[in-house]
């Protein structure tokens, strides 16, 4: 049997020790009706050779971004993540330990989270960050909470439009059961106008949400937005891009109280979605409202510099009902992940990285956007993404794109929570990102194929309708 | 021999100039950075502030690091309630295989086939297991499946035109339990006695009202005891008009053995990284899927995973959200590189190897208990689960020991601590899971370091550990001055 070392003679001596005379008897808490009788209806166990052609067979009826170009955005990206970064991932001391409850078992552990927190605090220009939340967008709803808190108002809270809607939907569940009025900004001209938002607020508004760059691509006017929010004493919660703060202004430049971020652009595969990385920081006044798992510095009994955790009183192991947060596991392993690929970049490889994404992408817009039946649908600055409008069903563009061997979208007509900010033209656009690892011969490649294809509209449908 | 230099804080080691990842010139036309941003968008600090290091700075200093861990790869890590049993190998490589590790969550569904085929057979796999038939695997741990179901559980008695505002549990319940409840906009209310370590069905009879919205209860409980009278708890909850919740984590004493939804559960989650062997990561990522009765299915996060059949007769998967959903928990589908992981363990443990685990599971917990009867009894039950709690009391009246000096001092030995102080029913509590992936002769060891500890000298116990790296961190200093992150100007790093 797979995984179990006991050998017959260990089960007969372990059982006399017991003092029991089978396994059976070991179960006599659990009524004898309630046992499930037999064998449950599961497949028969695989041997490793087994197991793995059987997931082979699995992984070649998926389309990965390894058999196709990727140009897809929407919150996951193809950025390069260096073999530094598995290398240390795959290290058993830190992927089979458990949450750092113990210090002295855990130093490692405990210090990459300490410089993740500090690696965060000096891409945002913010002041404290946490250890990890699960992704970015419970990030946005736990982020809300804090605010609530911090504000003392539980009434209302506004998003921009242009929030990535699967975030939107997350905070609508998550204020399922509250009775809390959630207000929805539209942005029909791919981002926020200042005067419509600030009108919008009042002394009621716990916080103010913002997506830089926003879901669109296109970049917000963050510092009158926050200032906005500031007006009328709510907090300005701003959802960053990672890797995009090489070149952009840092959320805590631009008045950011908590920032927030999916921080899968830091070394983390696109895994079909997760795990990914939650990523939260604010300003220090705001510290003992955070959720989440806090890294600090101490001594120890000797003098010597070590970390522990901090603050627990936050969390929900004490504070139960009163925690600030129910997160209990969080995403260490992929915190490390960034903690790694964030070294490994340094302060000029962040620069680079972001100056890249931005070029390319540019070029790629400039040279989609001449060809006919395309558009760029907003003429908002962006950083490496943007709304492509197509004539026609964009689904039929991607279908294309994919035949030619691209990847591209996603569709924004998935989202009905687009609908409003993009009206009639919402089944014509698709979301195109450029990351650092495309080249000018792809682009132009795609660019060829689409132009070659453009005049036979006639392509088959071969999609069906999106979740 | 450890190399403390490679352990300084990143920002310590670096040194102007250097760097690890370097990556290729623009390819495509030279264009101003101010014509596609303009300045108003753009950092005045054009550095990034990162450390500037070597790959081989970063390589030496983070496998210097991973060595002051312990694991469940290096050593045995009996903590209670967290079943760190061992994490195969196999999975991990079946994690990264191409079509797996890179596929975008927006790939076209004709795309991802094979990854929706997965997933399907794993809600099937464990809707089995669970006797639960709707499954959604969308939660990104325990705590958030319990957010889940209980919105779930908010969203059911909306549609029945009730609005129920309280949820029950026991005193011994996880913190997540009570912390979840209170998110999802519920009243709690705490059960403080026990009987014999379970419920006290007299004082939960007093709390069930027309308000009791979920009774949650984890099966078996905190003490490694399973609720016998778990029927009879239902029957009372379902009298009153609630719902019960099956707080899975301790799915391993049970997988194969008996059935949540077949003992009176309406709705449970279960921890990938837990049962599953997910890994646990240093704290995570996990995965935390529900499982529901039927009459619930409909209020499911989403999406979930449907099976059908094409025109040619093949089956086809899609993904779809329930009609009345109460939404999205996440963005995405979930943490599928936990649940792929979780899906290899059960694939290869089969219909058989999945119940053994649990068997086994118990027979090591019970036979360590019997090992330590004299030192740490445990106070309730007979035999226990995969997991049982010891009281170290009568070392502390004898000799001064605590809980917290014995699991301190088991670190020289080369044994994780278990876990302590929990549940709070248990003086001196030590709650040992030892899981069924060790073998007797790690048991007898642990055991008889436990016995040798516990005729050690006290001071010396006290000043446990001497081996680790560090011993006895000033938590309340940590505390009172926080340092959450690292300063150019912090020199107190450098007193030792």
């Amino acid at each position: 049997m797979a995984y179990l070392f006991n050998t017959p003679d260990d089960i007969r001596s372990m059982l006399e020790a017991i003092g029991a005379e089978s396994i059976d008897e070991l179960f006599e808490q659990v009524p004898d009706h309630l046992q499930v009788d037999g064998l449950l209806d599961l497949p028969t166990g695989f041997s490793e050779p087994e197991l793995e052609m059987h997931l082979r067979k699995l992984a070649a009826a998926n389309c990965g971004g390894s058999s196709r170009v990727c140009l897809m955005g929407g919150g996951v990206y193809d950025h390069f993540i260096p073999a530094a970064v598995d290398e240390v991932a795959s290290r058993g001391e830190f992927y089979t330990a458990y949450t750092p409850y113990q210090a002295e078992a855990s130093q490692g552990s405990l210090q990459a989270f300490f410089e993740f927190q500090t690696l965060v605090c000096q891409l945002t220009g913010m002041e404290v960050s946490n250890a990890s939340l699960y992704e970015g967008g419970t990030a946005v709803s736990e982020a809300v909470f804090m605010a609530m808190r911090v504000t003392k108002r539980y009434n209302r809270v506004v998003v921009l439009g242009s929030l990535h809607p699967e975030y939107q939907e997350v905070l609508e569940t998550y204020l399922g059961n509250l009775s809390c009025q959630l207000d929805v900004i539209a942005t029909p001209d791919g981002a926020a106008d200042v005067n419509i938002v600030a009108d919008s607020l009042n002394e009621e508004t716990c916080c103010l949400v913002i997506q830089q760059p926003n879901v669109f691509g296109a970049l917000e006017e963050l510092e009158p937005l926050c200032q906005a929010a500031h007006d009328v004493g709510a907090l300005a919660i701003v959802s960053f891009d990672p890797l995009s703060l090489g070149l952009l202004k840092t959320p805590a430049e631009c008045g950011a109280d908590i920032a927030v971020a999916e921080g899968q652009s830091l070394g983390i595969p696109a895994q079909y979605g997760g795990p990914f990385l939650g990523i939260l920081a604010c300003r220090q006044d705001h510290v003992r409202q955070m959720p989440g798992r806090l890294i600090g510095q101490t001594v120890d009994r000797n003098g010597q510099r070590c970390f522990v955790l901090n603050l627990q009183a936050r969390e929900q192991h004490i504070r139960r009902e009163k925690a600030t947060s129910n997160i209990c596991t969080n995403q260490g392993l992929l915190a490390i992940r960034a903690t790694v690929y964030l070294s490994l970049l340094g302060r000029q490889g962040l620069v680079d990285v972001a100056e890249l994404c931005c070029r390319k992408s540019h070029y790629a817009a400039e040279r989609l956007g001449e060809l006919p039946g395309f558009e760029l649908m907003f003429s908002r600055p962006f950083f490496k993404e943007f709304t492509l409008r197509c004539q026609g069903d964009a689904t039929d563009v991607i279908n294309r794109a994919a035949d030619a061997g691209f990847d591209l979208g996603p569709a924004l007509g998935r989202f009905p929570r687009l609908r409003e900010s993009l009206g009639e033209a919402a089944d014509q656009t698709l979301l195109v990102a450029v990351t650092e690892q495309r080249t000018r011969e792809e682009i132009d490649r795609l660019v060829e194929s689409l132009a070659a294809t453009s005049e036979n509209s006639a392509t088959p449908k071969t999609l069906t309708k999106p979740a | 021999m450890r190399n403390t230099h490679a352990t300084e804080l990143l920002f310590d080691l670096s040194q102007p100039g250097r760097r690890a990842a370097r990556f290729p010139n623009s390819d495509v036309p030279d264009q101003p950075l101010e014509e596609m941003i303009p300045d108003a968008f753009r950092r005045d600090n054009q550095d990034g502030g990162l450390p500037e290091l070597t790959e081989s700075d970063v390589i030496r200093h983070f496998l210097n690091l991973s060595t002051l861990n312990m694991s469940v790869d290096t050593h045995f890590y009996p903590l209670g309630s967290c079943t760190m049993k061992y994490n195969p190998k196999r999975h991990e490589r079946m994690a990264r295989l191409p079509g797996m590790v890179d596929l975008h969550p927006y790939q076209r569904l004709c795309d991802q086939q094979g990854m929706l085929r997965l997933l399907h057979d794993m809600q099937e796999m464990l809707a089995e297991i669970a006797g639960l038939p709707a499954v959604s695997l969308q939660p990104a741990a325990g705590a958030q499946g319990e957010l889940a179901a209980l919105l779930v559980a908010s969203a059911w008695f909306r549609s029945r035109g009730e609005t129920r505002t309280r949820v029950i549990f026991p005193s011994s319940a996880h913190g997540t339990n009570p912390a979840s409840a209170s998110i999802a906009g519920f009243e709690c209310v705490q059960l403080e006695n026990t009987s014999g370590g379970l419920v006290d069905l007299d004082e939960l009879e007093t709390q069930l009202d027309d308000q009791t919205a979920v009774f949650m209860i984890t099966n078996p409980n905190t003490l490694g005891l399973f609720e016998t009278q778990i029927e009879s708890i239902a029957a009372r909850v379902h009298d009153a008009g609630g719902l019960v919740y099956i707080d899975g984590a301790n799915m391993n004493a049970i997988m194969g053995i008996t059935r949540p939804g077949d003992f009176g559960g309406d709705m449970m989650h279960f921890n990938v990284h837990k049962t599953f062997t997910g890994p646990h990561g240093a704290g995570g990522p996990g995965a935390g899927p529900i499982a529901v009765r039927s009459e619930l299915a409909e209020f499911l996060p989403g999406p979930v995973v449907t099976r059908t059949t094409d025109d040619d007769g093949q089956p086809r998967f899609e993904l779809e959200t329930p009609n009345r959903s109460i939404g999205r928990v996440r963005s995405f589908f979930g943490n599928v590189g936990i649940l792929l992981r979780g899906y290899c363990y059960l694939r290869t443990l089969g219909r058989e190897g999945v119940r053994e685990a649990a068997r086994h599971a118990v027979l090591n917990a019970n036979y360590l208990k019997a090992l330590l009867a004299d030192l740490l009894p445990a106070p309730f039950g007979h035999h226990c689960m995969h997991e049982f709690v010891g009281s170290a009391s009568n070392l502390k009246d004898a000799r001064g020991i605590t809980a917290m000096d014995i699991a301190k001092r088991l670190l020289d030995f080369g044994f994780h601590a278990p876990t302590i102080y929990f549940p709070l029913v248990v003086p001196e509590a030590m709650m040992i899971e030892p899981t069924e992936t060790e073998s007797k002769a790690t048991l007898d060891a642990f055991a008889a370091t436990l016995h040798e500890i516990a005729e050690e000298d006290l001071d010396f116990l006290r000043q446990a550990p001497h081996a680790a790296p560090v011993s006895r961190p000033d938590d309340v200093q940590a505390a009172r001055q926080p340092i959450l992150l690292w300063s150019p100007d912090d020199d107190t790093a450098d007193d030792a």
